[in-house]
């Protein structure tokens, strides 16, 4: 496998950037991503230039990544180019800060681009605040020509973190499942994307029904459920090298499976004789322990980002809740208690909330909760949703969304979207079929 | 700083991904596929015996109440007729798939699933069918028969079906 290098010019750009320009911390822009009712940030993102045409054409592509990424984010609005009073020609030179306060830009965006004579594309770019003259934030990075769009995402986390103080989560991927066909012969593929939907491929070819993909901590591999040769069994994809492997062999079906956050572990449910319980198999030594053990559905099961404990749904008590568990497996204590069925846990890599499905008056919703089960917020609803999943800085989820079909399954449609912690902003991602089980990747190594 | 990355897969690699099939870790299906016994014609043309004999004289499925897996009045009337017949020809072995319909989240109704394929699995075995004849296979939500979004569809959909190899 080729291995690039994003050749990091330097936090020199940054040390520069704070003797050459007034402190960052005088920068009055600033957008509060914990109140729900926030004011999109107005912000103009001019072409990034550089020399010649290439240069100049690479410029403003990256630009309309950039745009497009804090656009979707909900908390950015980016102005209309053709509104731009200075030229992106002139903006090389220096900000003129009032032709910008005259749009009512509050940010400002300044790139450049050049390619070299090996061909890898270099981007510098600065953050202003328009209001206050002040310089925010910047950096050059470099990177081969096919990574130019990784390199328009690492634009738009650097700007994400410098105005909202929370870790970007532009530069990740979706693995999810792509449908197709009718839906008593759905073909499914697992298939791989950005977080904007491009760089789309699929993984799988669909000779085999496949479900639940989740990424490992590196985002080189990914655990999943595939009825490879009619026998449902947990699997590992490797994205290097696109080898496929069971994750073992046992008795009765296995499924639900996720990584643990160092990667060395992965947590799944077996089936055997109808009873359906945790286990954890460890990858280093490959040995398998169980970690529930009663007549009880115990399964879903997704670690906190420490490491320690385990949430999980179960029906031990009547019908399915959320339990959380040590590591270790052994007592669990109930932290659902709303009206309703609890499912599909997933801990937030923040630890500080829990996402999951419900189902109550036979609607479904996905909401979160506090590991201890206070909280309790519903934050998407319909006919059906499920399966959320966390954008790696905890601020964003992911589900999907079916709908409901006629007696010859006309009208059905399985679509991903994401939505803002706070319950704002729900956006549909775009696939090329439809989609469900989304699983985001950490931001990429 | 220095900062590094992995290269997103070449679509080299997405090609030998898709091109090496995995190791093959369970066994394809329960082998002991038989032919039906010698054919004597029923009046619909039905040879007993047959696949077909056992779908239409039979009864291949069973259908449960929402969200549950206990077999009910009518699931076991239709097990006992099962039973009988998988002992009068006993060259069969034969899957119990369970399914479940589209009102529960995935992972739980493959569980659910799971557990409606052996309440069919344990009836016949208490009934006198080898357990060596049985396997089971969970399908969750996966597999629906009945396509609307309506009880009477999903009462159609939540089933164990036994399928003869």
């Amino acid at each position: 496998m080729s291995r690039i290098r994003l050749l990091a010019a330097v936090a020199v750009t940054l040390i520069l950037g704070l003797a050459s320009y007034p402190s960052p911390t005088h920068a009055e822009v600033r957008i509060d991503i914990t109140n729900g009712q926030m004011r999109p940030l107005p912000i103009a993102i001019p072409d990034f230039i550089g020399a010649g045409g290439q240069e100049n054409q690479v410029g403003r592509d990256i630009a309309r990544v950039v745009s497009a990424d804090l656009e979707r984010s909900g908390l950015f609005k980016p102005i209309d180019p053709r509104a731009f009073i200075q030229t992106a020609a002139s903006l090389q030179i220096q900000p003129r800060f009032p032709d910008w306060k005259a749009i009512n830009a509050e940010a400002l965006v300044q790139g450049k681009t050049e390619i070299g004579p090996d061909g890898r594309i270099r981007v510098e770019f600065r953050l202003w605040d328009v209001m206050s003259e002040a310089y925010m934030t910047g950096w050059t990075l470099s990177s081969s020509p096919a990574d130019w769009r990784r390199l328009s995402h690492k634009v738009a986390d650097a700007i994400y973190k410098r105005v909202t103080g929370e870790d970007g989560y532009f530069d990740t991927q979706i693995v999810y499942v792509a449908e197709s066909g009718p839906k008593n012969d759905r073909k499914k593929r697992l298939a791989i994307m950005d977080q904007d939907g491009e760089n789309h491929r699929f993984l799988t070819e669909g000779g085999e029904l496949v479900l639940t993909p989740r990424f490992s901590p590196s985002a080189r591999e990914i655990t999943y459920l595939s009825y490879f040769k009619g026998v449902p069994r947990v699997y590992i994809f490797n994205l290097d090298t696109g080898r496929r492997e069971a994750l073992g062999n046992f008795p009765g079906m296995t499924f639900a499976p996720r990584f643990s956050p160092d990667g060395n572990k992965v947590i799944f449910s077996m089936a055997e004789d109808g009873n359906t319980e945790i286990y954890e198999m460890n990858l280093l030594t490959r040995s398998k322990t169980r970690l529930t053990n009663n007549p009880a559905i115990d399964t879903a099961p997704s670690y906190a980002p420490d490491g320690a404990q385990i949430v999980f749904e179960s029906d031990r008590g009547g019908g399915q809740q959320l339990y959380v568990m040590g590591a270790g497996g052994g007592g669990a204590n109930r932290i659902s208690f709303g009206d309703g069925r609890y499912a599909t846990p997933v801990w937030s890599p923040r630890g500080d909330l829990i996402a999951f499905t419900k189902q109550k008056g036979g609607r479904f919703f996905i909401g979160v909760m506090r590991p201890d089960g206070s909280g309790e917020r519903l934050l998407a609803e319909g006919f059906l949703v499920e399966g959320p999943t966390w954008a790696p800085n905890g601020r964003v989820l992911a589900f999907w969304r079916d709908s409901p079909s006629d007696e010859r399954g006309r009208g059905q449609s399985v679509r991903l979207y994401t939505i803002d912690l706070t319950g704002v902003n729900e956006r549909v991602m775009l696939t090329p079929v439809d989609g469900s089980d989304p699983a985001w990747s950490p931001l990429i190594p | 700083m220095k900062l590094r990355f992995l290269s997103i897969v070449a679509a080299a690699a997405l090609v030998a991904a898709c091109e090496s099939a995995p190791e093959n870790t369970g066994a394809a299906s329960g082998g002991g596929v038989s032919a039906p016994p010698p054919a004597r014609t029923a009046p619909a043309g039905i040879v007993k015996g047959s696949k077909e004999d056992f779908i239409a004289n039979v009864g291949d499925r069973v259908f449960y109440d929402l969200d549950k897996s206990s077999l009910r009045a009518d699931a076991k009337a239709t097990l006992d007729k099962q039973a009988a017949w998988l002992k009068t020809y006993q060259n069969y072995s034969f899957t119990v798939e369970g399914h479940a319909d589209e009102r529960g989240t995935r992972e739980y109704n493959l569980a659910l699933g799971e557990r409606r394929a052996n309440s069919v699995r344990e009836y016949l075995i208490a009934n006198g069918v080898a357990a060596s004849r049985i396997k089971v296979v969970s399908y969750g939500k996966e597999r629906p028969v009945a396509l609307g979004s309506n009880e009477a569809a999903w009462s159609q959909n939540r089933r164990g079906v036994t399928v003869l190899n």
